[in-house]
């Protein structure tokens, strides 16, 4: 069966600028990004600010406008942002942001905002939506009698939930979250991400999870994407990506979360900060702040080659040993 | 040894609502205390109200005392002379804690002429030492620019330098890292954990991270609803868990390593501070509460194994260790 969600070589390109009446300097925040997402599968992105994770969600969903690359959706390309086409199609493909309460209208019962997918898609008679709003609520965990609270009168929790209900109205094939548990407290996080997990569970629908919490993208993803200064750097199944990293980022971003009783000195901490987009370093990007890094790395920049099953790396010292094995 | 910090019954209320409950807190010379807790539970609002940071409209009671010092209703004269100097605090938004039209160096001298009487050339010389401790490359070339042009780890290096120029035996990390990102965190992490080492400086360091606090801290308290409802030392807290709420807290983080299991959420939210249930405050939520705790509100124990507790009905001791094995057994089917 084809994928549900293909995109191929992706390129964004914004127009910095440095200084008030300097120069416009192109920053390349995605630069040739290919992935695909199945029906039914959950696909991770991680990545430290300024790698390009949001911006690529946003052009997944054509969104944001791509310079360069395609996206076909259910077998088709996904048509231009703005026209009937476009609208139609983003009933079936939807994105919920980290931060509900500037996602939701002040002014709006939640009933209200639940439903007003269904009633920009005219979806059903309105007794029909109605039934729908109920039903929706339930799924995520709202009481009935909220229907009528405004987002104020809501926690952070609750409202993420309304985002989510929202999002779920049209009965979307795509769900593209972007750090949608961020900005919750630990015990809430949890909440919203069992209900992740249940939507999960009927094996309908596919999401793209982004976020740089490496511990809720494990809990959640089949298969993750890492990425680096706009590019994807290894991609793989969680469970082997997340035991088995091969590029020497992936395994310092793993090392770098702190867990209970894993002692400080074991962990690999990197040199350096992630470099500013527009002074984009030559060959890897990766490689000034890399402990492997040698001539080739500085010259050269690596392509994704398969080193394991499923599992792709983009390094220039992960080639020998692994590709061999898996060959 | 003496107590570096003393807090006693520290209490506060904004507009009549009260936030803190009794708040009986020690730091010992030279210890790193962490405070986790989620968001509202009264750990920043503990360490503000300490150091007479909170707004006027805040009711504040209780005693604080630095050593032979009286920190409780001193006269700002005094408490500035405190704040920055023996006690230092650092914010988890470093670039809106700088000023942004001003050189980072000279913001250094500053706080060097403030707490330590350095001018001109000795101060201008401690500042790049401290630029060089935090670990800002090329100190020198970086020393007259402003705070846009550093990162946001290396402005969170900056504010810890500042924080440094007073000698403080007493750092107060607010978040520190929150707002960083992880490889940028562990650098942090790190460095906190050297500078104390080096120092020999206490830090209290808040934070809902509870991997974060466990790999800088050596004791910990647990906070909820304005109250401290566990402290003890991290290994044994961490460990061994035995009020419901930490241990929800544990269960509730996903894992990096093991089998992929659905979370365990503490179910409801935390009580609004206007609106506090009857007797434990925790008890709405959790699912070890009986008929007793409805009624009566549990006190801060002292318990056999070092660590104190308020809940009447707490997880056995040793119940941990029992899942553990199971779990292990789980594994290896």
């Amino acid at each position: 069966m084809s994928p549900l969600l293909e995109a191929n070589d992706l390129v964004r390109v914004y127009a910095g600028r440095k200084g008030l009446f300097g120069k416009a300097v192109p920053v390349r925040a995605v630069d040739g990004v290919s992935l695909r997402v199945n029906r039914g599968e959950t696909l991770g992105i991680v990545g430290e600010s300024g790698s390009g994770k949001s911006t690529l969600g946003r052009l997944l969903l054509g969104v944001d406008p791509a310079q360069g690359g395609t996206v076909q959706f259910d077998g088709q390309q996904l048509p231009e942002a703005g026209t009937q086409a476009w609208r139609a199609l983003r009933a079936r493909m939807q994105m919920v942001y980290q931060d509900p309460l500037a996602a939701l209208d002040r002014r709006l019962t939640i009933a209200t905002q639940i439903r007003e997918p269904l009633d920009i898609h005219r979806v059903g008679t309105p007794e029909q939506r109605e039934a729908r709003v109920a039903e929706l609520m339930r799924a995520v965990g709202l009481r009935p009698d909220q229907a009528g609270r405004y987002p104020h009168e809501l926690s952070g929790g609750q409202r993420q939930r309304v985002v989510i209900a929202r999002a779920l109205a049209t009965d979307p094939d795509l769900l593209v979250c972007d750090e949608p548990v961020s900005a919750l407290d630990v015990s809430i996080q949890a909440q919203v991400v069992n209900l992740l997990r249940e939507l999960q569970g009927d094996g309908r629908l596919s999401m793209v999870f982004i976020s740089h919490d490496l511990k809720v993208v494990r809990n959640l993803c089949d298969r993750v994407a890492v990425m680096y200064l706009g590019r994807i750097v290894e991609e793989g199944p969680s469970e082997e990506l997340f035991a088995n990293p091969q590029h020497p980022y992936t395994q310092a971003l793993i090392s770098s979360v702190p867990e209970p009783g894993r002692a400080l000195d074991s962990r690999v901490i990197l040199q350096g900060e992630p470099p500013n987009p527009a002074r984009r370093p030559s060959g890897c990007a990766f490689h000034p702040r890399c402990a492997r890094a040698t001539d080739i790395c500085r010259g050269q920049v690596p392509d994704l080659i398969p080193v394991a099953p499923g599992q792709t790396a983009a390094c220039h010292h992960v080639t020998g040993a692994r590709a061999t094995r898996a060959a | 040894m003496a107590n570096l910090v003393e807090i006693r019954d520290l209490r506060v209320a904004f507009d009549g609502v009260p936030v803190l409950h009794g708040i009986d807190l020690d730091v010992r010379p030279g210890e790193a205390l962490g405070l986790v807790g989620e968001s509202g539970c009264g750990k920043s609002v503990t360490w503000l109200a300490a150091l007479g940071l909170l707004p006027s409209k805040a009711k504040v009671s209780g005693t604080v005392t630095l050593g032979e010092t009286d920190l409780s209703g001193a006269p700002q004269a005094k408490l500035e002379k405190v704040r920055g100097g023996r006690i230092a605090m650092i914010f988890q938004d470093p670039s809106s804690a700088l000023n942004p039209v001003l050189k980072v160096g000279r913001q250094l001298c500053e706080a060097l002429r403030l707490h330590r009487g350095l001018t001109g050339n000795d101060a201008r010389r401690e500042a790049l030492r401290l630029m060089d401790m935090v670990g800002i490359p090329d100190a020198r070339g970086r020393f007259s620019l402003y705070p846009h042009e550093f990162s946001g780890g290396q402005c969170q290096r900056l504010m810890i330098a500042m924080a440094l120029a007073g000698e403080p035996d007493l750092l107060i990390a607010d978040e520190p890292t929150t707002a960083l990102d992880a490889t940028i965190q562990a650098q942090i992490l790190d460095l906190l954990a050297r500078l104390r080492a080096e120092m020999n400086m206490a830090i209290v360091f808040i934070s809902h991270d509870l991997g974060a606090v466990a790999q800088v801290c050596e004791r910990v308290c647990v906070m909820y609803a304005g109250r401290i409802v566990e402290q003890g030392a991290v290994g044994l807290l961490f460990e061994r868990p035995r009020h419901p709420y930490t241990r929800g807290l544990f269960d509730a983080i996903p894992r990096l390593h093991g089998p992929r299991t659905p979370l365990v959420p503490i179910p409801g939210t935390v009580p609004d501070p206007r609106n506090l249930p009857k007797g434990c405050a925790f008890q709405p939520r959790c699912a070890h509460a009986r008929g007793f705790c409805q009624s009566e509100r549990p006190d801060l124990l002292a318990q056999k194994d070092g660590r104190k507790l308020a809940c009447a009905f707490p997880l056995p001791e040793g119940s941990e260790e029992v899942e553990r094995e199971v779990r292990r057994e789980g594994m290896l089917q």
